[in-house]
């Protein structure tokens, strides 16, 4: 695409940007050599690992201590008798990526999983060891870990301190109206993170200085919560996070482990490392909690949505706060007289919940798109033609107008592609074999957040530069994308760009979440290479001796590391005006963040299509065909943002039909924490799948017209397949996952 | 307690003293620190520990580094010095089937051997065969396509 976009004077994004690269880490990590936290080893290292609790609620009566001390090549072992406290409360909230640092402070047990002691070894297996041989005795107390058991709690807020309840409109004089509405009641399970790698962190003092290799989505954030907990100054730390073998938010948000780790290679004065086992991740460090939800659409005799109510309950920690925001799913998708949603929680002994790859939105969607179907039957219509019909012009949360909506030619590409005008309207009509087969549908959509973000950019004698800022890649590919945009800030070719990134001694890039990673840190990168360029432009303009002399300040244009006059043509390297004006080097600086209070409502959107198979005898479902459009702004780099979108559909798979994570009521505990049992999609799972983008100009969510595509995926997939479900059986499960004992023991046949 | 340990690693005769209790993929990462074999399970299941124990590939996670003695162990590092995996890199590479990185080694260690027992497995085939190695990113698709490209390039190579 030649669409090139003028957004500061000089520099134009559109030469490297746009370009479908490959990654610039993919070398590394095809030879072994990228490294992750955990392969870190400094001289002395001490390993630690956690004992953690096998009940959910009560008390640690007894560890035996001298037994775990005795194994040989112990070094040290903390308990909440014992344990270094942390410098402030553990429920300090410095920012708002802070949950409660949960660090051994009390006997208390709050979660099945928590951490309850701390063994430092020599060697990481006598360290297991030990912390078995703590052989933890407790005075249980009876857990309450379900929706339907746990304590219902007054909120006014979801997650990131979002309003519980919103209403706009007369819903009750739009329901008057209406000539029939539909309920939809939907369950979603808890759901862990599961990144591959597991979440891990080496601590190291020198002094009073500390190094931290840790993965993590938000370096300069987690460097003022280490510095804040640890009663030390910021800049006396050093996080290194150059890859994350993925994080999906839950490596946004520190957890005590961490901060133990620190505090315990402080009180020995040797490097600890601690990696948390897959059994120890469900718990600690976040999770999507489960949700009831419950939809009514009213709708008027033309098929049109009068009035929707979105109603969610949902739960989190006895200790902390953090809700699934739900129902905000519905705020902005579709058009409605009158709109009401609201959010109750519960507190559970469960960890606290979090962020998990499109956090709200995902099971939000799920609901949503299920009673989009339910309504286009009860309308009548094709699902697509119901979508259509009330397709949103302006958000009807707040009757802004979109910064851009290119979801109708999402849907147009995707049905196109998919096939979709075949579909019989009727269920069970389409066979593939003895199997069932299914077809439906769900949109897309996802909010354009913008943190706030600071990079360097530095010109060098030869010509060629180097940009800076502590951005996260945690596969995403933000080395590669952010690369493309530094280049095309600075007016050079990308092999010219040297990247720093990936440690927190350089400029805060914010956080890697919320689909706004590209949009933030990128828009710092491109004004901070704007601003390089602007300097070079008052040196060649105002030097008599430049071919730019009196060019003018607007004249200029920087393309492939020289500045071109925009009259005559004639154009000076950018290091022979370096040289001239007797410089080594030319540094400029820019800031990423959204200007003003937004006017515009600003979403990415899409159209996801699904085909499933059912087995009429046994209930089992596979997906045989994935098809989505998307329209997410300006793409950066195609090939990665492709990856991107597939990621998060395949996500929506596991949503759909295969992850739960699953606790034994009685004790609380899990009774499928690790990869077998808590099943994710492998390849065999992942049908024939495509991912299209529609091409999209937006001039009002940032200047570089940048929305996200790390999230999107997930919604509309889970809704889709659930759709299709219907279509190939006539049944609907009220609950995702949708698994063959949904099916087969709804009573109906199959 | 530990034991002498004889092996070859990467072509490399190793003599070291290990816990009997030590696992493969511990002691190449932490005693050899050979760390592109990764972590992800430490059950078998995810397939990120993969490494060929004489020329079979095993999950390091499940093999204690003992059981090792007297054999020769190829790691991604191995394999990819020595160009046996050439191919396969480039194309995952330039097909985009890796994001964070973090099952590569594993996959492509799966991959290599699946064309050496199965020199042109269909879409499907390399599916299965892949389905033990899990990518939470996902790339799934896009390393299908790199094997099937990678299947394609070297008929072409061994036709010409
Ligand atoms: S770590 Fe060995 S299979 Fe997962
Ligand atoms: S690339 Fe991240 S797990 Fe596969």
């Amino acid at each position: 695409m030649a669409d090139v976009i003028n957004t500061q004077g000089h520099v134009r994004l559109g030469s490297n940007a746009g370009q479908g690269l490959t990654r610039r880490d993919g070398v590394l990590k095809v030879t072994g050599a990228a490294t992750y936290a955990a392969d870190n080893r400094p001289e002395g290292l001490l390993h630690a690992v956690t004992a953690t609790a096998t009940i959910a609620r009560g008390r640690v009566t007894h560890l035996d201590v001298a037994a775990a001390e005795a194994h040989p090549g112990v070094v040290k072992l903390y308990t909440p008798d014992n344990v270094p406290p942390l410098a402030v409360s553990p429920d300090e909230k410095i920012h708002p990526f802070v949950w409660r640092m949960e660090a051994l402070q009390s006997d208390r047990v709050r979660y099945a999983g928590q951490p309850i002691a701390l063994v430092l070894a020599e060697t990481l297996e006598a360290a297991t060891e030990a912390a078995r041989l703590l052989a933890p005795r407790y005075e249980a107390e009876t857990p309450h870990v379900t929706l339907d058991d746990a304590e219902p709690f007054e909120t006014t807020t979801t997650a990131f301190g979002r309003p519980a309840d919103h209403s706009s409109g007369d819903i009750g004089k739009a329901r008057a109206t209406a000539a029939r509405h539909v309920v939809a009641e939907v369950e979603t399970v808890a759901q862990y993170h599961n990144a591959m790698e597991p979440h891990a962190i080496v601590a190291r003092w020198t002094g009073d200085r500390l190094e931290i290799d840790t993965p993590n989505q938000a370096i300069g954030l987690a460097r003022q919560t280490f510095a804040a907990f640890l009663g030390i100054e910021p800049a006396q730390i050093l996080i290194r996070s150059p890859f994350l073998g993925g994080g999906f938010g839950s490596k946004a948000i520190l957890y005590g482990g961490q901060l133990l780790a620190v505090l315990a290679a402080r009180d020995t004065g040797r490097p600890v490392k601690l990696v948390l086992r897959r059994d120890q991740m469900y718990g600690p460090v976040g999770h999507r909690a489960p949700t009831r939800q419950r939809l009514r659409l009213d709708l008027d005799e033309d098929g049109r949505i009068a009035a929707l109510q979105h109603d969610t309950l949902t739960m989190t920690s006895s200790f902390d706060h953090f809700l699934e925001g739900a129902s905000n799913a519905s705020h902005s998708l579709y058009a409605t007289a009158a709109l009401q949603t609201t959010h109750r929680g519960l507190r559970a002994d469960i960890g606290t919940p979090g962020p998990m790859r499109a956090p709200g939105e995902a099971p939000g969607s799920a609901a949503l798109e299920v009673a989009m179907d339910l309504a286009a039957q009860a309308a009548g219509l094709d699902p697509l033609a119901f979508r259509l019909r009330n397709h949103a012009e302006t958000d009807p949360s707040n009757g802004m107008a979109f910064s851009s909506k290119a979801l109708r030619e999402c849907y147009a590409q995707a049905a196109d592609l998919f096939g979709w005008a075949d579909r019989p309207a009727e269920p069970r009509r389409m066979r593939q074999g003895q199997l069932l087969k299914g077809w439906g549908m769900g949109s897309a959509q996802f909010p354009c957040p913008m943190f706030t973000a600071a990079a360097h950019a530095t010109l060098r004698a030869d010509g060629s530069a180097v940009v800076e800022t502590s951005a996260a890649d945690m596969g995403q590919g933000a080395w590669t994308a952010l690369a493309q945009i530094a280049a095309d800030g600075l007016g050079l070719d990308i092999d010219r760009v040297e990247f720093r990134s990936g440690h927190s001694d350089l400029p805060d890039a914010g956080v890697a979440g919320g689909s706004g990673h590209t949009a933030t840190a990128g828009t710092a990168l491109f004004n901070a290479g704007a601003d390089v360029v602007r300097r070079l432009v008052d040196l060649a303009t105002g030097d008599p001796a430049s071919p730019l002399f009196g060019a003018g300040n607007s004249g200029v244009t920087a393309r492939g590391g020289r500045l071109h006059r925009n009259d005559d043509g004639r154009s000076e390297a950018y290091e022979d005006i370096l040289a001239r004006a007797g410089l080594d080097m030319l540094r400029g600086e820019g800031t990423g963040a959204r200007e003003g209070q937004p006017t515009r409502a600003m979403f990415s959107h899409g159209a996801v299509f699904a085909e499933v198979l059912v087995d009429p005898d046994l209930g089992q479902i596979r997906v045989s065909r994935l098809v989505g459009a998307f329209a997410a702004g300006r793409i950066i780099n195609p090939r990665l943002a492709r990856s991107q979108l597939l990621g998060g559909m395949v996500w929506g798979i596991g949503f759909a039909l295969q992850e739960e994570a699953l606790h034994d009521a009685r004790t609380g505990r899990f009774t499928n924490n690790d990869l077998a049992g808590y099943h994710i999609p492998v390849n065999a799972d992942a049908p024939m799948i495509e991912a299209l983008t529609v091409h999209e100009d937006d001039p009002f969510v940032n200047a570089l017209g940048i929305k996200g595509v790390g999230e999107i995926g997930v919604t509309g997939t889970v809704g889709a397949i659930g759709n299709a479900v219907w279509h190939a059986t006539g049944l609907r499960s009220q609950r995702f996952p949708i698994h063959p004992e949904s099916l087969i023991l709804s009573g109906e046949s199959l | 307690m530990t034991l002498p340990l004889h092996l070859t690693v990467n072509g490399q005769s190793v003599a070291e003293h290990v816990e009997p209790r030590t696992s493969l993929a511990d002691f190449l990462r932490d005693r050899l620190r050979l760390t592109g074999t990764h972590l992800g399970c430490e059950m078998g299941v995810c397939g990120a520990c993969l490494v060929l124990l004489d020329g079979k590939p095993v999950h390091g996670c499940l093999v204690l580094a003992v059981q090792a003695a007297g054999s020769e162990v190829q790691t991604i590092e191995g394999l990819a010095e020595s160009g046996a995996l050439a191919d396969l890199q480039r194309a995952f590479h330039e097909r985009n089937a890796l994001q964070c990185g973090y099952c590569t080694p594993g996959m492509l260690i799966t991959a290599h051997s699946l064309l050496e027992t199965t020199p042109a497995p269909d879409r499907g085939e390399i599916r299965t065969a892949l389905s033990g190695n899990f990518c939470r990113c996902t790339g799934y698709e896009s390393i299908v396509d790199a094997i099937a490209v990678t299947i394609e390039r070297r008929a072409e190579g061994a036709g010409a």
